[in-house]
């Protein structure tokens, strides 16, 4: 399931970086979730890796997910 | 030329709003030309060459206004150097001061005498200005642990802020803010157009979280922002950029691209967006505000403002008053060619009437605004004899722009099993040794790598 491995990665990335991760609830705000931009770029560049999109780099996508649930659904609709 | 304290006098202190802003300190233009941060010690530092090492950004703010006319030099030291670049820089750059916001401890700097700045002003009169330009040295990263040091004068650095334009802006209820750094290149312009226009500044705090800065700079009106494209992406994601009603919007530092600018087009319908094309070595070069990436052809082979373009070698080299003179400490020819032009080193592509960048000259990577140079991420992987070579190279990123990545052909092929165990030992190397935004984002193993006729590693664009 998607969102299992976006868990998975936020959490191996904020240990590499030796971030502490917010509780990861769907309201959250990625801003406020522990991690800055470059340890963003590192889950999104593992998040193609392993699901194999990189729903950012599509034509329409246009809105920045702002919470977790947004950063979720992106992919799902990426992956389906 | 004017001294920077002299030309806020003339354009600033009439319109009288200017203000500088961090957190709750608020220091007023005027007040700052009437009396000195750096106290009765100031005249101590004529021309002597000094670094600026606060760890806020408001100290080098005020010490600047009073340092340029008065030192020989002035080092703009970025927060994030090590103690031991910090020793580097002061040695290359001749440092015999330093300027700091709150007293250390500087066993690495000797010889140095160390001054306090204070956003609590003394009264004092304006010290006679020296009769020749102070130099401003900016920092940029280079190939090895220890940056550059690329000479301006406050001539080279504000040619772009036209006394034209200064006054007609004076008029506007313009309030700036930017996401940079005032120590790095393109903070330093946003901050010389606020102070000479007397344009109200709001500057971020050290460790101050993206929303505490974006609900401080709409309560203080902020109407024209600059960032680079990560810094952009940052504050579209943090959801809280939507509590600003900008004007103006300015992108520069990294490549532009479409998705973020119609991101920030759709965030912001009222705004003018524009993205800059700006170095620390070849200064400001254009501004491009057509809502589009990349740039038109016709600004090659004209001057505007007096800046000239053009390609060579797949480059685009840029001639004009705001190129910095050269580096600090190293040959002169190493920053200008003969002809006077700077090789930015980005590669540009004709496609349909604009031209598009595609990457670095010599592979450097920008991760969020950062330089990457793969050698030197290289050299750390090679260090460990389990590897007999290994390429980095940059992947794109829809939060950084760019982030590291490397590929490594281990010594012996039969350890490929232990494959797993060797790369978590090579990342774990990289994060001792090298700065977070350098460490490889991924690494793989593989079985080789293509080299070139000439023996060399093929480095393919980012």
């Amino acid at each position: 399931m998607t969102r299992d491995k976006i868990i998975a990665v936020l959490q191996d990335v904020a240990t590499s970086q030796g971030r502490k991760l917010a509780p990861l609830v769907d309201d959250l705000r990625l801003t406020e979730c522990g991690l800055d931009s470059l340890s963003f770029a590192i889950v999104v560049a593992n998040l193609e890796d392993s699901l194999g999109v990189d729903p950012f780099n599509s034509a329409e996508w246009v809105d920045f997910p702002v919470t977790l649930g947004d950063f979720v659904k992106l992919y799902d609709r990426a992956v389906a | 030329m004017k001294s920077l304290r002299e030309v806020i006098g003339e354009f600033a202190a009439s319109s009288g709003g200017g203000f500088l802003e961090r957190g709750d300190n608020r220091i007023s233009v005027a007040d700052l030309l009437g009396g000195t941060a750096l106290g009765q010690r100031r005249e101590q530092l004529r021309d002597r060459c000094v670094l600026l090492s606060t760890r806020e950004q408001l100290g080098s703010a005020l010490a600047l206004v009073e340092l340029d006319g008065l030192a020989r030099r002035i080092v703009l030291c970025t927060p994030d150097l090590t103690p031991a670049q910090l020793a580097d820089v002061a040695a290359t750059a001749d440092a015999d001061s330093i300027i700091v916001d709150s007293a250390r401890e500087l066993s690495d700097l000797p010889k140095i005498d160390q001054y306090l700045v204070s956003p609590r002003l003394e009264p004092s009169a304006p010290p006679s200005r020296r009769d020749a330009a102070t130099e401003w040295i900016l920092l940029t990263s280079g190939t090895t642990a220890t940056p550059k040091l690329v000479a301006h004068t406050f001539q080279s650095l504000a040619g772009s802020l036209a006394a034209g334009s200064l006054k007609s802006s004076a008029d506007a209820r313009i309030v700036w803010s930017t996401f940079y750094d005032i120590r790095r290149y393109g903070g330093l312009q946003i901050y010389l157009r606020a102070v000479l226009t007397g344009s109200p500044l709001v500057l971020s705090s050290a460790g101050e979280a993206a929303n505490d800065f974006f609900a401080r700079a709409a309560a203080a009106g902020v109407t024209h922002i600059s960032g680079t494209p990560s810094h952009w992406r940052r504050a579209l994601m943090s959801g809280a950029a939507g509590q600003l009603a900008p004007q103006y919007v300015r992108l520069s530092g990294e490549v532009a691209d479409q998705p973020l600018l119609d991101s920030l087009r759709a965030a912001f319908p009222q705004a003018r967006i524009a993205h800059a094309f700006a170095s620390t070595e070849a200064g400001v070069a254009f501004d491009v505000d057509d809502g589009l990436a990349g740039f038109p052809a016709e600004f090659l082979g004209r001057t505007t403002a007096g800046v000239e373009l053009k390609i060579e070698d797949g480059t685009l080299r840029i001639r004009s008053g705001r190129n910095a003179s050269r580096y600090v400490g190293a040959a002169p020819a190493g920053l200008r060619a003969d002809d006077g032009f700077v090789d930015t080193g980005d590669i540009v592509e004709l496609v349909a009437g604009r031209y598009h960048f595609r990457g670095r000259r010599g592979g450097v990577i920008n991760v969020g605004g950062l330089k990457v140079f793969p050698e030197e991420v290289e050299s750390v992987l090679n260090a460990d004899s389990r590897v007999r070579m290994s390429l980095v190279r940059a992947r794109r990123s829809p939060i950084t722009g760019a982030v590291v990545v490397a590929d490594v052909v281990l010594s012996d092929p039969a350890q490929t099993d232990a494959g797993d165990r060797i790369k978590q030992e090579l990342l774990t190397a990289c994060r001792s040794s090298l700065a977070a935004h350098k460490v490889p984002v991924v690494l793989r193993i593989v079985p080789a790598l293509e080299l070139t006729a000439a023996g060399k590693l093929v480095r393919p664009l980012a």
